[in-house]
């Protein structure tokens, strides 16, 4: 489902004289259905870097990133924009929200955009809330004045209201207590079931022990002038 | 609901908007150089840039407030695509009013500050035949309270309202007629952050439920993160970069759009 090869970044710092710093060299991986696959490698060593490349936010130098039947290094900003509402999901470390929207609508969203109607997608949120143990009085608030804990579980539940088939995940389980990471890590499990593809970043070696099928350690597409 | 997004999908492959080598020039000064790009339906166009990069130009020649030197503008219309440069006055005229609305910075410029503000949402209805004072006032108590302005002022004059109130009520004004593509010229510029997120809210559940087309000319970055699909950054008239919102934001590639986005102390 997700296919990366060959696949180089490096940065160009203009205002800092130029800088050319190559991050990353001859990448290669692969996610199948139902496959569930962790980056690891010191902070630094470019998990973050890869993972948003595949979600289009940062820019390849070159080689191939295949989501589905769609190369996100030359697709047009069109073609991911609608990968991003009906292929791949990611969940991010931060919730990146309007203010003022309440929780429900913020995790009903991305169903509404795939043109479910209001009522159903309303209630598959609060159905994902209400697991991940966000309190219903705080459904209709924004979940900007949220704690770190609360906004990471409405962040989760936004990422997990479409069934994506395609899915990355950065640092899902980060800042939750046990019952919580428990639920998260079992939506992960549910999500692998129904043959979603699963790239994630888990420092959490007892999360990552359960749902991740394999580890890739991302050291190994380093380029070497800059080791 | 579901049935508009499908016909708004049947849509999707032919741009709404085609802008071609558009250029203006003030004398020897450049305000606009050789723009080219296309808008969809559904999509919401950011063009950032600081004061004097040329994208206020490009919003009045594209919307046909100003001419342009060089160029082309075509816009799908129900007769196929048509060069809105080259067309009559009056057609321009007739679309400013039916599928186009423009957003002024100051909603002075774009409300009727002698009319009441049901006057100017029902206005607009007015001009494209609506005749029914039950209904046209019905429609306006409905927008008025789609932008939080309490139903009860509809018979104040805007010069009574706040900033604030003034730019909701611009922006019911201009999409009472469900127009299709909607130019923005700093729509938060001047409102409490607190009025600018409500406005950001609204202006993303009417592009997602209307198929509302908008091109945004703001040099707030945070704006356009959530409310822009693409971006333009312009900077002494030309277009020095332009992609996916957060692609140009988290992974700029010129030197002026890194410059730009370091520059900003959170997006």
């Amino acid at each position: 489902m997700i296919t990366i090869e060959n696949l180089c970044k490096s940065f160009t710092l203009h205002n800092q004289n130029g800088a050319v710093i190559p991050v990353m060299a001859g990448a290669n991986l692969a996610v199948a259905r139902g496959e569930c696959v962790g980056l690891i490698g010191a902070s630094g060593a470019g998990k973050s870097t890869l993972m948003r490349m595949v979600w289009g936010n940062y820019l390849a130098a070159s080689g191939s990133i295949w989501v589905g039947d769609l190369d996100v290094v030359t697709a047009s900003p069109r073609q991911i924009i609608a990968l991003r509402r009906s292929t791949l999901g990611y969940v991010s470390q931060f919730l990146r929200v309007v203010p003022r929207v309440p929780t429900l609508d913020v995790v009903a969203e991305p169903l509404l955009f795939l043109g479910v109607p209001a009522d159903i997608a309303r209630a598959r949120a609060a159905d994902l809330l209400a697991r991940l143990n966000i309190p219903q009085r705080l459904w209709e608030l924004s979940p900007t004045t949220f704690s770190g804990g609360e906004q990471q579980r409405v962040n989760i539940a936004r990422g997990f209201a479409h069934p994506f088939p395609a899915l990355l995940l950065d640092e899902p389980t980060a800042s939750l207590d046990a019952a919580n990471r428990e639920v998260v890590l079992t939506l992960i499990q549910e999500a692998k079931a129904r043959g979603a593809a699963i790239l994630g970043i888990f420092h959490d070696e007892a999360a990552r022990d359960r749902v991740c099928d394999r580890l890739i350690d991302v050291r190994a597409f380093t380029p070497k002038a800059a080791a | 609901m579901t049935d508009l997004s499908h016909a708004f999908a049947a849509a999707a492959d032919t741009p709404l908007l085609q802008v071609k080598n558009l250029t203006k020039r003030y004398g020897a000064r450049m305000g606009c150089a050789d723009i080219s790009f296309d808008v969809y339906q559904g999509e919401v166009l950011g063009i950032v840039g600081e004061s004097g990069s040329g994208k206020s130009t490009l919003l009045s020649c594209l919307a046909g407030h100003m001419r342009p030197d060089q160029g082309e503008v075509f816009f799908q219309t129900a007769q196929g695509a048509r060069d809105t440069v080259q067309m009559g006055e009056a057609e321009r005229r007739r679309l400013a009013r039916t599928d186009w609305a423009y957003v002024h910075q100051n909603p002075r410029d774009g409300l009727r500050m002698g009319v009441s503000a049901g006057g100017n949402v029902g206005e607009r209805l007015m001009a494209i035949g609506a005749r029914h004072y039950g209904d046209i006032r019905a429609s306006a108590i409905d927008w008025l309270g789609r932008v939080e302005i309490d139903a009860g002022r509809i018979d104040e004059r805007p010069s009574a309202f706040s900033g604030g109130m003034q730019q909701r009520l611009q922006i019911a004004r201009n999409l009472v007629t469900a127009p299709r593509l909607v130019f923005m010229d700093e729509p938060t510029g001047g409102l409490d952050v607190s009025v600018q997120a409500r406005l950001l809210d609204l202006l993303r559940g009417l592009v997602r439920e209307m198929g509302l087309s908008a091109i945004i000319v703001t040099h707030d970055l945070a704006v356009v993160r959530l409310l822009a699909d693409r971006l333009m950054v312009m900077k002494d008239g030309h277009v020095v970069e332009r992609g996916l919102t957060d692609q140009v934001l988290d992974d700029p590639q010129h030197e002026y759009t890194q410059l730009l986005v370091s520059s900003v102390l959170q997006v």
